[in-house]
């Protein structure tokens, strides 16, 4: 479908505007991400980096602009319509927010049941076949999410954001909380999953390393505006005075962190 | 600076809580008569707040029929009106205290603990992982509680209303020396279907009251840890506060002449 019309961006945005009372949070985002490929948004905190995720996911509703998932419009969709897009999204959250009062195989395997009503056993078997692909064994899948450990839970989020077979992956800072080894680990199995499943990732994040390691395409996001993207490996010559700073962590340059003055 | 201008604000803020809160209500009631419903989750529901409230309500309407008792025959026997306690008793309990003090313990003991969870499942993100598995919350969590606390409250007191009489029972007949049997009729012929048909639907209405709070301020909680004490705090005290209202406009209603 997407050899026929290879035009379509598999995500677009344009002009998404999202205000809270009078802070201007994202301040006309454009952007496209072409099917099968992996975006890593970078920014620092308070960017609107999540506000995005969340606009794109249905979550929060921009003020103004345009989301469209193969072309067709998705800010405006009935509860129904909605639930038929976001069954073709997966999403990591920051910290997994995996569900707590169900066991760890429920978690991955709820928006099987849930949204897509299948059997309890057939989606179980799934659910510990997507654990296997995330490297935990069938018998974490008894456990409750409280005795894992943060990887862990990270795993298991990823497992279950994978678990419907997703076009679309959105990962929210998918190594934050974890030390350097299991980020990398984290990262490897981003990279291999979204690639098993053939999908169109959006990650945002902090960690230069991480999204070195995730990243076809970055794009910076600045005071709710995109400032720069391009091919992740262009990264270290953005020719970009803010993407430079940002790259070399650097305390001095053009950004201004909103910090009061001591 | 405009003195009126703090009082028009607070009214502004009040309109537009009162607004989310009755959107909430309704949007809530919506998915509880449309299919799919969750029947496990129901289930569970109404264990928690049907089983494991009965000794809470048991012990409390159990006390309070049994001071009811005493205090009345404090009064009472200065006019040699002792006769009149079982009805004052029957009475009291079914209308008044068995709904009340039932209601105004789950809202303590249910209300808070539905504010305390949906409220760390939203500052968790777990309210936004439903809707990103394509669940809707309001069908998976509030209608769940819902159904629960309108269904689960009226059984809640009717065992109360048992269990009150039962105290007052106790105290007139082994402390004030009641015959047991008199007693017993003079309950009986007392005690009219409307006094208990009132306390009943008060308490579907209480339970209804205790849910919606603790789902509503839990779904609506913001920022982190003290948010949720805080969502749990209006929960309690705003469910206790509806109830007492909503009580008198009941009451109102069937008694009123």
């Amino acid at each position: 479908m997407s050899d026929a019309t290879p035009t379509v961006p598999k995500i677009k945005l344009a002009g998404v505007e999202k205000h809270f009372g009078t802070k201007t949070v994202l301040n006309g985002v454009d952007l496209e991400v072409a099917q099968g490929e992996s975006l890593v948004i970078i920014g620092g905190s308070g960017t609107g980096k999540s506000v995005m995720l969340k606009c794109i996911l249905g979550l929060l509703t921009p003020d103004a602009g345009e989301i469209e998932i193969d072309g067709r419009p998705i800010t405006r969709l009935s509860t129904a319509e909605r639930e038929a897009v976001n069954a073709r999204i997966g999403m990591l959250f920051q910290n997994a927010a995996l569900f707590d009062s169900l066991s760890v195989w429920e978690n991955v395997a709820f928006g099987l049941i849930q949204g897509k009503r299948m059997k309890r056993a057939r989606a179980k078997e799934i659910a510990i076949r997507k654990l296997a692909d995330v490297g935990l064994d069938a018998d974490v899948g008894a456990l409750s999410p409280a005795e894992l450990s943060g990887g862990m839970r990270k795993r298991v989020g990823l497992a279950r954001a994978i678990a419907g077979d997703p076009e679309i992956i959105f990962f929210d800072e998918p190594t934050t909380g974890l030390d350097p080894i299991m980020g990398h680990i984290i990262d490897e199995l981003i990279v291999h999953c979204v690639r098993q499943v053939g999908a169109t990732a959006i990650s945002i994040t902090h960690d230069m390393a991480s999204a070195r390691r995730i990243a076809d395409r970055m794009a910076m996001l600045y005071r709710g505006e995109i400032i720069w993207s391009g091919p992740a490996a262009s990264i270290d010559d953005s020719g970009n005075a803010y993407v430079d700073q940002f790259v070399h962590g650097a305390a001095e340059g053009p950004i201004r962190m909103e910090l009061r003055k001591l | 600076m405009n003195p009126f201008r703090p009082v028009g604000h607070a009214f502004l803020a009040f309109l537009e809580a009162t607004g989310r809160l009755f959107l909430f209500a309704v949007i809530g009631i919506g998915h509880c008569v449309r299919p799919p419903l969750y029947p496990r989750l129901i289930g569970r529901q109404m264990i928690d707040i049907g089983y494991y409230s009965l000794p809470v309500v048991g012990l409390t309407t159990l006390f309070a029929g049994m001071v009811l008792a005493l205090q009345s025959y404090t009064g009472f026997a200065r006019f040699s009106a002792e006769d009149a306690i079982p009805s004052v008793v029957v009475l009291s309990i079914t209308r008044e205290l068995s709904p009340v003090l039932a209601g105004l313990m789950i809202a303590g003991r249910i209300g808070a603990a539905m504010a305390a969870e949906l409220g760390t499942m939203r500052v968790t993100e777990q309210i936004d992982a439903l809707e990103t598995l394509s669940t809707n919350p309001y069908k998976y969590l509030v209608a769940p509680r819902l159904i629960a606390g309108v269904t689960m409250m009226p059984l809640l007191v009717l065992i109360g209303d048992v269990m009150g009489i039962f105290g007052g029972y106790v105290v007139s007949v082994f402390k004030l020396g009641f015959n047991a049997q008199t007693y017993i009729v003079n309950t009986w012929n007392f005690v009219q279907a409307m006094d208990v048909v009132s306390g009943l639907v008060k308490a579907a209405v209480f339970g209804f009251l205790v849910a919606l709070m603790g789902c509503y301020h839990g779904y609506m909680s913001r920022g982190g840890a003290q948010g949720v004490g805080q969502a749990t705090t209006n929960a309690v005290v705003s469910a206790s506060i509806l109830i007492l209202i909503s009580n008198y406009l009941i009451t109102e209603m069937f008694f009123a002449q």
